[in-house]
């Protein structure tokens, strides 16, 4: 496959992956809103999820004041912001387009009507004060593209790039949202099960579609630490981060070649580590600077298959 | 061709009874409430957003693609009246083929006088990076994608050759897929020749025109990219065929082959079909400053390692000061009568030819002879005054760049606009394909001038397309 066209599938697999992070990264936050809290809480945990975008700056040059609405219609709407859910459905589109002649014309149709039908909606039924909607909405459209992909991709290498971007993606975007929770949960109460920490810890199962998943194998309380290892560790949960860095090291093995020996290393490396390990050997120093090195090694895998496969320039 | 009479058209005749051939879709349209084919359009409108035929308009910069209205209103052709054009079709792709072989090898047509050495020579689209190359099957124009109109009493006229790099054949074929898809009855009614096969067909001819000893050739489609107006073709082309879509920064030549760039390395490619202008397609050789082409294609194709499809320097025979001369070529060449009809042109470069038209230029039009488009043209009869003393001016400046033509009064289809069912001047593009064999598929794309009394069919002007039926009896 040309490495032009790998390269634009690894990003459709990317960009539509992150629409769908950032849809739930805000479904946690909005839902917490509601959770009775004191507005400067509100406010702090709304200034961690730009943070851990790394678009506090952006969102600063725009807006003078940290106002949640303001955030909301930020990380949603604004097409001048390029991470927002909608330059991501529009990244999404804009690289299905350049290889529409490679995906099956249902995945191109499909990426195409959510960008158009975002695009009519956005400022009519979809606005920051109604988001939830737009949520709904856009999970709802993620969803259908990976039913339509499941459904009509051939299972050669494009298949293969795609999910690469997508499963990278999705480690990044829930070791972000965990680091978000965990900055917001006082120091000491990480690693224990202290009760007023059951509702921001459920709220974030549930943004990552895993709270009845949790109940059915856990058959425990809620706590953070439980919350951390099941999303973290557990093999069979669709958003797991160690689910996810398995997949990638599966796909990445798909498509290996004669100078990817390395980074199938490394993937793999990460793989088995999360397969066999603890959290408490994994992440001796807690959870947070597992978090961090877990991001700084995704963001190398990227770059790696960037160089090995997609014809980047080290 | 006089004016005064109505125009042909394609479902009445003149005294206002159906032609045979339109005998069933003419009863099942009077059974339709206006509202219903409204509603039908509609909905074409929407599933040809979501499917992302589009095209984008040049000097447009705000990245929006524009659909090309299409129309409910099929173009019909009797099997008879097919046969005919076919034929015709048929006999003049090959006159033009021997006439761009000829002229990059001997010049037996300039030496017998039929035309001067500087028309040839001066001509801008006179490659001589071409001259005594040979190409496979001495085929140069592998698509060609020949305009034709009908006037006076339905004869059929060529308007114009386009021999570089036609486009248009993805509309017909969808065209054809929306029609089937808002109108199944009317496919259960009527015996129409299917178009489906085409991109089987494109990929046959391609293959059969690879570089000799190759065994199983690999083909590609080159596009400029997807800001390209035409990009949508491109990709559909390239799918549809099962082949990758490349652009110039995939291909590398070395060692005289070109390559692509895989995900598994280099991988050889045999037969490029190209969706770029000649000037742009190697800036070692034409423009420097091109960045969609390939350093060094050239140099390979012309060692014969890959076969580039539509040859360069296909448009020294599809120039409009060469046009009209296709009928000379044809008994040239083939030793035939031409089968269809030339447009009688007069050649602004001779002197009575010059002086006749700037007399009539209320009559006629007048084209340049580099133009494409519908840019760079002027239909007298419709023209306002203040625009035909701009182009006299322009004419006497330099005569050599125009042609004048009559003003043919196009065909009439019924077409469906906002005030319901009325009749609009359309043209028919058929694409014909040249490898071992000519092969066409039945039909073609039917242009509609959607303006009442407009006779510019092109989509860049505001035409649109009809799906275009041959019946099979």
């Amino acid at each position: 496959m040309l490495s032009r066209t790998a390269d634009h599938v690894y990003w459709l697999g990317r960009y539509a992956e992150r629409a769908e992070n950032l849809a739930r990264t805000l479904d946690v936050q909005y839902r917490l809103s509601l959770l009775p809290h004191d507005g400067r809480s509100d406010l702090h945990g709304w200034t961690q999820v730009l943070a851990s975008l790394g678009l506090a700056g952006a969102f600063a040059e725009r807006h003078a004041a940290c106002e949640p609405h303001k955030v909301i219609d930020f990380l949603a709407f604004d097409t001048s912001n390029p991470s927002s859910i909608l330059s991501c459905l529009r990244a999404a589109r804009e690289n299905a387009r350049a290889v529409r002649g490679s995906i099956s014309s249902e995945m191109w149709e499909t990426f195409n009507a959510t960008w158009l039908e975002a695009r009519a909606q956005a400022p009519s039924r979809f606005t920051a004060l109604n988001i939830a909607e737009f949520i709904d909405w856009v999970k709802y459209r993620a969803h259908l593209a990976r039913g339509v992909v499941l459904g009509s991709m051939l299972r050669d290498e494009g298949y293969h790039f795609m999910q690469l971007g997508t499963f990278l993606e999705r480690t990044e975007g829930v070791a972000r949202l965990l680091l978000v929770r965990l900055a917001c949960t006082p120091a000491g109460d990480a690693d224990g099960a202290v009760a007023h920490e059951y509702y921001p810890w459920s709220v974030l199962l549930r943004g990552l579609s895993a709270f009845e998943i949790f109940r059915r194998v856990s058959r425990d309380t809620v706590s953070p630490r439980r919350v951390l290892e099941f999303v973290i560790l557990h093999q069979h949960v669709p958003r797991s981060i160690y689910r996810s860095a398995n997949l990638v090291y599966e796909n990445l093995q798909a498509v290996a070649n004669a100078q990817s020996g390395e980074t199938e290393r490394r993937a793999g490396l990460l793989h088995a580590e999360l397969r066999f390990g603890t959290l408490p050997t994994l992440a001796p120093q807690g959870s947070e600077p597992f978090l961090h090195a877990l991001l700084a090694r995704a963001a190398d895998l990227s770059d790696r298959i960037g160089r090995d496969f997609l014809g980047h320039v080290a | 061709m006089d004016r005064s009479n109505p125009p042909y058209d394609e479902m009445y005749t003149a005294d206002g009874h159906v032609r045979p051939h339109y005998a069933s879709y003419a009863d099942w349209l009077t059974r339709q409430p206006d509202d219903t084919l409204r509603q039908r359009r509609a909905e074409a409108d929407s599933l040809f957003h979501r499917v992302g035929i589009t095209f984008a308009v040049y000097g447009e910069q705000d990245g929006n693609e524009r659909l090309i209205p299409f129309d409910i209103v099929p173009r019909v052709l009797s099997a008879d009246e097919w046969r005919k054009l076919a034929a015709g079709l048929r006999q003049r792709v090959r006159a033009l083929n021997a006439f761009v072989g000829d002229i990059y090898h001997g010049q037996d047509i300039v030496r017998a006088g039929l035309l001067t050495p500087e028309q040839v020579f001066c001509n801008p689209q006179y490659r001589p990076e071409m001259q005594g190359m040979d190409v496979p099957g001495g085929i140069y124009a592998h698509i060609a994608g020949i305009d034709v109109v009908r006037a006076g009493q339905g004869e059929f006229y060529v308007l114009e050759d386009n021999l570089r790099v036609p486009s248009g054949v993805s509309y017909m074929l969808e065209d054809r897929k929306m029609m089937m898809r808002l109108f199944p009855e009317l496919f259960a009614l009527n015996r129409v020749a299917p178009v489906e096969h085409y991109p089987d067909r494109l990929l046959e001819n391609l293959a059969s025109v690879a570089p000799a000893g190759v065994a199983a050739p690999v083909v590609v489609v080159l596009t400029p990219g997807a800001h390209n107006s035409a990009y949508f073709e491109h990709a559909f082309l390239a799918q549809q065929m099962g082949v990758e879509l490349v652009e110039g920064q995939d291909l590398f030549v070395r060692n005289g082959f070109v390559y692509m760039r895989t995900t598994r390395g280099p991988q050889r490619v045999d037969v490029i079909y190209r969706r770029i202008d000649d000037d742009f397609l190697d800036p070692l050789v034409f423009r420097p400053d091109s960045v969609l082409g390939v350093p060094g294609l050239m140099s390979a194709y012309r060692a014969g390692r890959v076969t580039v499809a539509n040859a360069i320097g296909t448009g020294i025979a599809d120039d409009k000061s060469v046009y009209p001369f296709v009928p000379e070529m044809i008994r040239f060449y083939l030793g035939e009568e031409p089968l269809l009809n030339n447009v009688p042109t007069r050649i602004l470069r001779r002197k009575d030819d010059l002086a006749y038209t700037l007399a009539h230029l209320d009559e006629l039009v007048v084209k340049e002879v580099h133009g494409a488009g519908g840019y760079g043209m002027l239909v007298g009869p419709t023209a306002s005054e203040a625009e035909r003393e701009d182009f006299r001016l322009r004419i006497l400046a330099s005569p050599e760049k125009y042609i004048a033509q009559p003003t043919l009064s196009l065909s009439t289809c019924p077409t469906f606009v906002e005030q319901g069912v009325a009749p609009r001047h359309i043209d028919l593009r058929p694409f014909v394909l040249s490898g071992r064999d000519i092969t066409i598929v039945p039909g073609g794309l039917t242009r509609v001038a959607l303006r009442a009394g407009s006779l510019v069919v092109n989509s860049s002007q505001g035409g649109g397309t009809k799906d275009t039926w041959v019946l099979e009896s």
